[in-house]
C-alpha cells in the first residue's frame, strides 16, 4: 500500500500537471509545469534513484522550465492570456483521457505486477557511472554529439536574418 | 519502501492521460510542448520504477539519457516556438498553415 509521501507527491504531480495545462496564464502554467517535473523527481528519491532525480532537478526544474518561461515572456501579452479552444473538442479530448485512464490502468491492475516487490538493494550510483563507460559509451558520444547539434540547430533557427549586425549592438 | 511498482504505473498513467488530453484540446503551440513534457516524463517515471523493481541499474541509465534527448527536443521545440511566432504573430497551431500545401 502507498504511503503518505507517495500520496502527497501523487497530489502535486498530477495536480501540477492539470494546472499546466488549464490555467488562463501561460506564465503560472509554465510555473505549475515545473511542480510536476518537481514532483517526478520526488518519485525518483521514493525509488531510491537519488542520481537521476538530481539530473532531473537540475535539467527540467533549473534549465527547462526556465527556457520554457523565457519563451513565453516573448509572446505578446494577449497570447500569453488567451485560451484557444473550442468546447467540443474540450469534451472529446476529456472522454479520450478517461478511456486511456480506465482501460490501461485495468491492463495493469489486471496484470501480474501487481504481486512484484523487491527486498533487493538500490541500484549504486556507481554502477550507473560504470555503465555509462563501459557499455554505452557509443551512445554516450552520441548523446553529446546530438546535443551539441540541437542546440546549435536551434540558435541558427532562432537567428534574426532581418536584423543587420550594427543595429544588433545598439 | 512501501510504495510498490503498481503504484507508479498508475501515476505513469494518469500522467500519459493528461498529456494526450493536452496534446487533443489544446490549440496553443507552449502548452502542446508542455503535454509533451508530461508525457515524457510519465514514460521516464516508468522506466525507473521498472529497473527499480526489476532490480536492473539500466532503468536509470536509460532515464538519464531519455532525460538528455529530451532537453534537446525542448531545445528545438521552443526555437520553433519563436520562429513560428515570428512568421505569423500568433501561437495558435490552426494558422500555421504554411505546410498544408
Amino acid at each position: 500500500m502507498a504511503d503518505a509521501a507517495f500520496l502527497a507527491l501523487t497530489v502535486i504531480t498530477i495536480g501540477s500537471a492539470i494546472a499546466a495545462l488549464e490555467l488562463r496564464s501561460l506564465i503560472y502554467g509554465s510555473i505549475a509545469l515545473m511542480g510536476t517535473l518537481g514532483g517526478i523527481a520526488g518519485f525518483f528519491f521514493l525509488l531510491d534513484a537519488p542520481f537521476v532525480a538530481l539530473f532531473q532537478l537540475a535539467v527540467y526544474v533549473g534549465s527547462i522550465a526556465v527556457l520554457i518561461l523565457f519563451t513565453v515572456m516573448l509572446v505578446k501579452r494577449e497570447l500569453i492570456f488567451n485560451k484557444i479552444e473550442d468546447k467540443r473538442r474540450k469534451f472529446a479530448g476529456i472522454g479520450l483521457m478517461l478511456i486511456i485512464m480506465v482501460s490501461l490502468g485495468a491492463v495493469f491492475l489486471d496484470s501480474g505486477i501487481k504481486t512484484i516487490t523487491t527486498d533487493e538493494p538500490a541500484t549504486d550510483f556507481r554502477d550507473i557511472g560504470t555503465d555509462f563507460v563501459t557499455y554505452y559509451w557509443p551512445a554516450l558520444i552520441l548523446m553529446g554529439l546530438i546535443l551539441a547539434g540541437s542546440v546549435t540547430g536551434a540558435l541558427v533557427l532562432a537567428k534574426r536574418e532581418d536584423v543587420e549586425n550594427d543595429q544588433r549592438a545598439s | 519502501m512501501t510504495s510498490e511498482l503498481v503504484d507508479f504505473t498508475l501515476v505513469s498513467v494518469a500522467l500519459l492521460g493528461i498529456g494526450i488530453y493536452g496534446l487533443a484540446v489544446k490549440r496553443n503551440f507552449i502548452r502542446m510542448l508542455f503535454a509533451v513534457e508530461i508525457i515524457i516524463n510519465a514514460a521516464n517515471l516508468n522506466i525507473v520504477a521498472f529497473g527499480r523493481f526489476l532490480p536492473h541499474s539500466g532503468g536509470q541509465t536509460m532515464a538519464l539519457f531519455s532525460i538528455a534527448i529530451a532537453a534537446a527536443e525542448v531545445a528545438v521545440g521552443l526555437s520553433l516556438i519563436i520562429v513560428a511566432y515570428r512568421m505569423y504573430q500568433n501561437v495558435d497551431i490552426a494558422d500555421f498553415r504554411s505546410l498544408k500545401g
